[in-house]
């Protein structure tokens, strides 16, 4: 289960603008909030690409500790640091809900076909075990981020933050990542975006490369 | 009272189960009517969400254009890095949501017979908004006009402006001076003119390295000015003897005439330059639907109620974009496409009796100023609580960091362009 990283209030800005007097008891509803994020994130959180990510159907508490990670710099950002800072926790937490209820579409893109069967071998023994369902979104679960069908470039972008320390890596992934590239290669990460990419039906044959203290390892 | 969405329901219930005859179009929901004046990216996102919304509006985009070109990206198309078909979009995606587009030039909007006329027809509606864009002002510059601007493009309203200006800087023979007279504020896109430069400066380093860009600026700042300048410094020499970009600033260098005969400008301090490509950007008001139909003040811009974008002057109309005054929210096509939404949800309330909501706003602009150096700001906007404005909220927004890393301003121009597909596809789509 993801931390709440903090509960740090962002409520500043919005009380130094009145927002929290009667007037105001209402706020914006989860709509008018989410409908800001469309024009980088897609109408209703389903982005054309091509590189920031789709947010629709994402888990509501993944959603908003992003989001706080982005306020307090626990995970770098170009610009999402400055519009995150934007929104109090308690109008992060109904976005969330408003973005869990809509339908993903995964990306149109491009991808290397011959290498998905390898990279659905790769993330059956790597990922799975945490990213279940091949990393496709499971809205009636707690605690997914969505990979397959996500925007490629910003895998990239957060594998290359995850790598160098610009995001906090759990230790359980960075194990398992380290595994990965040490048994096959640099390469084998382009291998799983592809299978992401390919959005491809996908069943887990169970076996994955588990180390007994792995299990020890909730991050 | 206003009558909310409850009491709808009941009384609506209440006439069916008593079958009534001659049932008044209101309880029908026959009778809401939105004209929409112009079909840019506000107001194509206000008709396409008004319809998200609620489906029983009828919803009429007034538009003269059947293809809109934005004006946002269009500066990669002056550099030959984007073609021109790739920032025009139709109006099948606002039509596959169920709103009528009717390729007409509306010639008044008439707030107390709640009636828009065109050319060649009326339209009657229950609620109105206007999203105009903005009025080049050609007599503010002595021997400038729209015939001029065939000769001296602004290339400030995306198409053929901006094919016209392309054309130029690829005929002009390398040595040339490609002027950019950046206009006074308020204008469209205040960071516009300087990507301009940067995105022609990135062309002519390419192909006609002896050139250079010269910004004669009616203004002494602009813009995320010191991200333009470091980038400047970075990819273009700026402040070197050969630098492919110069800055000139006001209000001295604000350029008051243009003589289309020997290309040449004229600056306020009386100084004439001449050019081998002259891009004259003129001083901006609302669009002139909006300023003759009255909805202007005398700023030239359109007084709004900050909640809903009523006008002011005319109940019953809203105006949103570049043409409306919304204190903190610049000119730029993502506050049109923020406002759009927060007007659509406005007029939805009003027309089905419920009180309007509260907003909010947002706003982001990427600046690309070479191969993979791009650069932003970003802000998230409140009302005030007493009403009267729309405020940045403290300690978030912001512009990129000075001394970037290069992954990072390549990463803006990937996220560049995926605002760009996206605000399209949610404005249009």
């Amino acid at each position: 289960m993801a931390m709440r990283k903090s509960k740090l209030a962002l409520v500043g800005g919005a009380l130094a603008l009145g927002l929290s007097s009667g007037a105001f008891a209402e706020g914006p509803t989860a709509k008018m909030l989410a409908d800001t994020c469309a024009g980088c994130h897609g109408t209703n959180g389903n982005s054309v690409g091509p590189a920031s990510p789709s947010i629709a159907a994402m888990d509501p508490i993944v959603f908003v500790d992003t989001m706080i990670a982005f306020q307090n710099g626990d995970t770098y950002s170009t610009i999402m640091d400055r519009i995150a800072k934007g929104y109090t926790e308690d109008e992060l937490e109904q976005m969330g809900e408003f973005f869990h209820k809509q339908d993903f579409v995964p990306a149109e893109q491009e991808f290397d076909q011959s290498l998905v069967d390898e990279g659905a071998k790769l993330h059956d023994k790597y990922c799975e075990k945490c990213h279940v369902e091949g990393g496709k979104p499971v809205p009636d679960e707690e605690d997914y981020y969505i990979l397959a069908g996500q925007w490629t470039p910003y895998l990239e972008f957060a594998m290359s933050d995850f790598q160098n320390d610009r995001r906090i890596l759990p230790k359980k992934m960075g194990k398992k990542l380290n595994r990965m590239i040490e048994d096959k290669g640099e390469d084998s990460v382009k291998a799983l975006y592809a299978f992401y990419a390919a959005y491809a039906d996908f069943a887990s044959s169970g076996d994955d490369d588990d180390d007994d203290d792995d299990d020890d390892e909730k991050d | 009272m206003s009558m909310n969405r409850r009491n709808f329901v009941k009384t609506t219930g209440t006439v069916a189960a008593i079958g009534a005859i001659g049932l008044p179009n209101i309880v029908l929901g026959q009778d809401k009517k939105v004209v929409v004046v112009g079909g840019g990216t506000g107001g194509a996102t206000a008709a396409k969400y008004i319809k998200m919304a609620d489906a029983s509006i009828d919803v009429t985009v007034i538009e003269p254009n059947k293809e809109y070109y934005t004006c946002y990206l269009s500066n990669e198309v002056l550099s030959g890095k984007r073609s021109l078909d790739s920032i025009k979009h139709g109006y099948d995606g606002l039509k596959g949501h169920g709103v009528n587009v009717v390729h007409e030039k509306a010639t008044s909007i008439d707030g107390e017979k709640k009636v828009v006329k065109t050319e060649s027809g009326e339209y009657a509606f229950d609620r109105c908004i206007v999203s105009p864009g903005v009025s080049m002002l050609y007599d503010k510059i002595e021997g400038y006009s729209k015939e001029a601007s065939q000769k001296i493009p602004h290339a400030w309203k995306a198409g053929e402006q901006t094919k016209l200006l392309r054309g130029q800087l690829e005929a002009m023979d390398d040595g040339g001076v490609v002027v950019i007279a950046a206009p006074p504020n308020p204008f469209r896109c205040p960071p516009g003119p300087y990507e301009r430069a940067s995105q022609i400066a990135m062309y002519l380093k390419e192909a006609k390295p002896k050139s250079k860009v010269l910004i004669l600026d009616s203004k002494q700042k602009f813009s995320k000015q010191a991200l333009f300048t470091q980038g400047w410094e970075r990819l273009y020499g700026f402040g070197t003897e050969n630098s492919l970009i110069e800055w000139q600033p006001g209000p001295d260098a604000g350029v008051v005439s243009v003589n289309a005969d020997d290309m040449s400008v004229e600056t306020s301090f009386g100084d004439s330059v001449k050019g081998a490509v002259l891009n004259v950007i003129p001083p901006q008001s609302a669009g002139k639907i909006a300023v003759d139909s009255g909805l202007a003040d005398d700023s030239g811009w359109c007084p709004v109620d900050k909640k809903s974008f009523e006008s002011t002057l005319m109940p019953g109309v809203h105006v949103i974009g570049d043409a409306c005054i919304a204190t903190a929210m610049p000119k730029s096509g993502y506050s049109a496409n923020s406002q759009g939404k927060v007007a659509a949800a406005a007029v939805v309330s009003l027309l089905n009796g419920e009180d309007v909501g509260t907003p909010s706003y947002v706003n982001t602009c990427y600046s690309i100023i070479g191969k993979d150096y791009g650069i932003s700001v970003a802000a998230v906007y409140r009302l005030s609580e007493d009403g009267s404005t729309i405020a940045g909220v403290e300690g978030a927004g912001g512009l990129t960091p000075m001394d970037a890393e290069p992954f990072a301003l390549a990463r803006e121009v990937q996220y560049a362009y995926s605002w760009y597909n996206n605000i399209v596809h949610d404005s249009f789509g």
